[in-house]
């Protein structure tokens, strides 16, 4: 299992360095010009563009920059904001704990909905329960996220006014962020009302964002699930008159197991590399938001920096769904 | 607010409350994350209603609702004969913000003021790089590096400014939000202890509110300064919700959790306008959209074609598409609102068979041309690929072909700008300081051409007017030289003017006091909520 551990952190360094050589080259590739871009509508002389581009180095040929900014990858800087002037991992760590909350209650909804209504599926294969839950799941995964959001809002928050609009907490509250989790920072807060308002605030992104992965995971379990109970070992354990609940909760749903962890570790992935429609409609402050403002100011840096560490994110979400998978079923332990 | 009490509602109450917790807690929804803190280093409105008009002041400010410059920090001023000599008299006692991070021990003085204007255009000056890259773009832009020989100090509450040349909008462009005094005694503290980069992230200044903290991409809170020069604000604390999409903005003002909102989207106008908690205020924006033709090029070289195409764009359609009636047609390259306002020009009046017959006479004939549409949304222009479908059905009546094009945004702009471009180019301008200078000369003046100015046209006469202007300080002479510059503008029609767009700002019921300014910025001292 260690071995396996080493050899899987040696394969990262070559995949992070291509990431790198990737998030680099790409947004260069792009048309526009971070330079011509500050100054808007207001025309920048050609000489004041040159003076500005070499304040910023970025005059400098690319592999010199490359290196330049790879070295200093490597000591942990990932450079600064030319449009905030703010360093990157600062921003980063300021904003990825919102992403990561938001992501984890998603999930969360996800996989606890998700994987019963996919195991009730498999089990009442063809009839009505089955279809229509499959109706559903089609529904959920073709939803247009921004369509579906501002519909929750209008409903939830404007006609019934059951939840929030947008934020992460109410306005009322103010605390120095001390985790960046409002849900743990509004406990430490001991601010009266403060745990319900970041709690009331979380339920319709979550469930915005937990929607489509919610499908994927329903449906992807069915499928496992209508595998795994055509298996011989299956009717085997029927036949030894097991309950059927031993049959379904033991034997097959574990084995089912394995392509749905991929599947859930595959959709953490995404969200953490940010939620960015969800974010946007809910006012989110995480990473996907901030990602897509920088891409429109063509911030190179933030771009470079940000999509790198979400690279390394994904990997260090990858490494440990192999690793689950270990957990899971004995036989394709390391 | 009432709100129904439903499966969640013990869970959720507390946080209810929050709406109608503290009186006097006013929320702006605002549009969007402020770049930073130090106004100078920027140029985006969003970043100077969240810097510049709460924490800071200027020598001159906009007098609320007008473009009128008036006495702030500068109690009065005198001008020397020759217009290049610029002496402010400070008002004395003005206090800086007492923040958590930093506690004035003096009030403001000429030094602050030397140091604010300074480090914009004097590479010398020790914190004119204090970020690496800082470019002052907006200093740049309204030339004060060129034009401002000197600042110094000629004793405590007096500023003597130099100019290279006599520059009439120079007071109007001192009350700019890129021209904010800051406190050079927080300067030089940050310096001392080796972070001078938080000058941009948590700002000091002599504003109506003090900055209390910025949670990136979520809030940012004041507090009203109560020492503020100005009188104190009515309110307490004022609070920017960052809320990017503007239906949700316009969910939350419905809900209760803002007090106002900018930039509505246009098709919620009707509905916000019925509705019995809100009021909506609008005013003409100072802002234009036009279609430049390159004037080098044939045969949009000649005035008589570019004038036939102008009475083949059917602006009332333009503005009904896209802004659903928010817009005004505009016939001159200002907008109403700016002193100078020639409104005895004569519109082309959209007209397909005259259009049709002048561009015969004019010897043109089967005419294929590029409409260049702008890949964003604009405040003078929210959708332009739309416009150009407008355009591009009518002139198809005429018998000219259209192909509409478009770049990624910043790539628009720099190709739009070059000599060689083919067709017309749609873009627009919202004014800086309210000064028609700022529209006139600076996108249709001979030294533009090649930049700003999108229809390369360089006419001497247009030109003449517009600099004399330029350098003449009596207002009433310069609205005639403007005036004059409007006819030979429309005569030429270098531009198809296309619209004024409307800024439309809507907000709880119970919010007094707020003004709409026509620079489009968003000041809050004079708010109150009233219950």
């Amino acid at each position: 299992m260690f071995g396996f551990l080493l050899r899987r952190l040696a394969v990262l360094i070559p995949t992070f360095i291509g990431v790198s050589i990737i998030a680099f080259a790409f947004i260069r590739l792009l048309p526009g010009d971070p330079v011509a871009l500050l100054s808007g509508e207001r025309v920048m002389s050609p000489e004041r563009h040159a003076q500005i581009s070499a304040q910023l180095g970025l005059d400098r040929p690319m592999v010199v920059q490359y290196l330049d900014y790879l070295g200093g990858v490597v000591t942990g800087d990932f450079g600064t904001s030319i449009v905030s002037k703010t360093p990157i991992l600062k921003q980063f760590l300021a904003l990825f704990p919102a992403t990561v909350e938001l992501s984890l209650c998603a999930i969360i909804i996800a996989v606890a909905l998700g994987i019963p209504a996919g195991v009730i599926a498999a089990i009442k294969r063809g009839s009505a329960v089955d279809q229509s839950m499959m109706g559903i799941a089609l529904v959920g995964y073709s939803m247009p996220i921004f369509w579906w959001g501002l519909l929750l809002i209008i409903l939830f928050s404007g006609i019934l006014q059951w939840t929030p609009v947008s934020g992460r907490i109410s306005l009322m509250f103010y605390f120095k962020p001390v985790t960046g989790f409002m849900l743990i920072d509004s406990l430490l807060s001991a601010q009266k009302g403060a745990f319900s308002s970041a709690v009331s605030h979380l339920i319709l992104p979550s469930i915005v964002l937990a929607t489509i992965p919610l499908a994927v995971i329903a449906r992807q379990t069915r499928s496992a699930m209508l595998e795994v109970l055509s298996e011989d070992y299956i009717r085997t354990a029927r036949a030894k008159g097991l309950s059927p609940f031993r049959v379904v909760g033991l034997h097959a749903l574990r084995n089912a197991m394995i392509p749905v962890i991929t599947t859930i570790g595959l959709q953490i992935g995404v969200m953490l590399a940010g939620a960015i429609l969800t974010e946007t409609i809910f006012s989110w402050p995480g990473i996907g938001k901030w990602m897509v403002d920088s891409v429109f100011r063509r911030d190179y840096p933030v771009i470079q920096g940000g999509l790198l560490l979400i690279a390394a994110i994904i990997m260090i979400v990858n490494l440990i769904v192999d690793l689950l998978y270990g957990l899971v079923n004995p036989r394709i332990r390391h | 607010m009432k709100y129904k009490l439903g499966f969640a509602a013990a869970l959720l109450a507390a946080s209810f409350l929050s709406t109608t917790a503290s009186a006097k807690t006013f929320v702006f929804c605002s549009e969007g994350s402020p770049e930073g803190f130090d106004p100078g280093l920027y140029t985006a409105g969003t970043t100077f209603d969240a810097s510049a008009h709460p924490v800071y002041s200027r020598l001159l400010e906009f007098e609320p609702g007008t473009t009128k410059p008036v006495a702030a920090l500068a109690e009065s001023w005198k001008v020397s004969e020759d217009g290049k000599e610029y002496t402010f008299k400070l008002r004395p006692g003005v206090k800086f913000q007492t923040t958590e991070f930093f506690k004035p021990t003096r009030t403001l003085n000429a030094d602050d003021v030397v140091f604010s204007i300074d480090r914009q255009i004097n590479k010398s000056n020790p914190w004119n790089q204090y970020i690496a890259g800082a470019s002052w773009e907006y200093a740049a832009g309204m030339g004060f590096p060129e034009l401002i020989k000197s600042i110094e100090k000629v004793n405590d509450l007096t500023v003597k400014m130099v100019l290279n040349r006599p520059e009439a909008p120079f007071l109007a462009n001192l009350a700019m939000p890129f021209a904010s005094i800051m406190s050079k005694e927080y300067a030089d503290s940050l310096d001392k202890a080796g972070k001078k980069e938080q000058l941009n992230q948590m700002p000091v200044g002599t504003g109506p509110f003090t900055f209390i903290g910025y949670q990136q991409d979520a809030v940012i809170r004041f507090q009203k300064n109560a020492d503020y020069w100005g009188g104190a604000p009515k309110i307490d604390d004022l609070v920017f919700a960052i809320t990017t999409d503007a239906a949700v903005r316009y969910q939350k003002l419905k809900a209760g959790e803002c007090h106002l909102m900018p930039y509505p989207n246009a098709a919620d106008v009707t509905s916000m306008k019925s509705n019995s908690n809100l009021k909506v205020m609008e005013q003409e924006g100072l802002n234009i959209a036009y279609l430049a033709y390159n004037t080098t090029q044939a045969p949009f070289d000649k005035p008589e074609v570019r004038k036939a195409l102008n009475k083949a764009i059917n602006k009332k359609a333009i503005v009904e598409a896209v802004f659903q009636g928010m817009a005004t047609p505009a016939k001159n390259p200002i907008p109403p609102t700016m002193w100078s306002y020639n409104d005895k020009v004569q519109d082309d009046s959209y007209d397909l068979e005259a259009a049709k017959k002048m561009l015969a006479d004019a010897g043109v004939k089967n005419l294929s041309m590029k409409v260049w549409a702008m890949p964003v949304s604009r405040p003078y222009m929210l959708n332009a690929r739309r416009a150009a479908e407008i355009i591009q059905d009518d002139f198809a009546k005429i018998g000219v072909k259209v192909e509409i094009v478009s770049y990624e945004w910043a790539e628009y702009l720099q190709r739009s700008k070059a000599k060689d471009r083919d067709g017309a180019a749609m873009l627009g301008w919202t004014g800086d300081n309210g000064d028609p200078d700022n529209f006139l000369d600076t996108l249709l003046g001979c030294d533009a051409v090649g930049g700003n100015n999108r229809a390369q046209w360089c006419n001497k006469e247009f030109d003449a007017l517009v600099k004399k202007a330029k350098v003449t300080s009596d207002q009433a002479e310069r609205t005639k030289l403007y005036e004059e510059a409007q006819v030979v503008f429309k005569r030429e029609a270098p531009w198809a003017t296309l619209d004024h767009s409307l800024s439309i700002v809507p907000m709880r019921k119970n919010v007094t006091g707020f003004v709409q300014s026509p620079l489009g910025d968003f000041t809050f001292e004079n708010v109150d909520i009233t219950e």
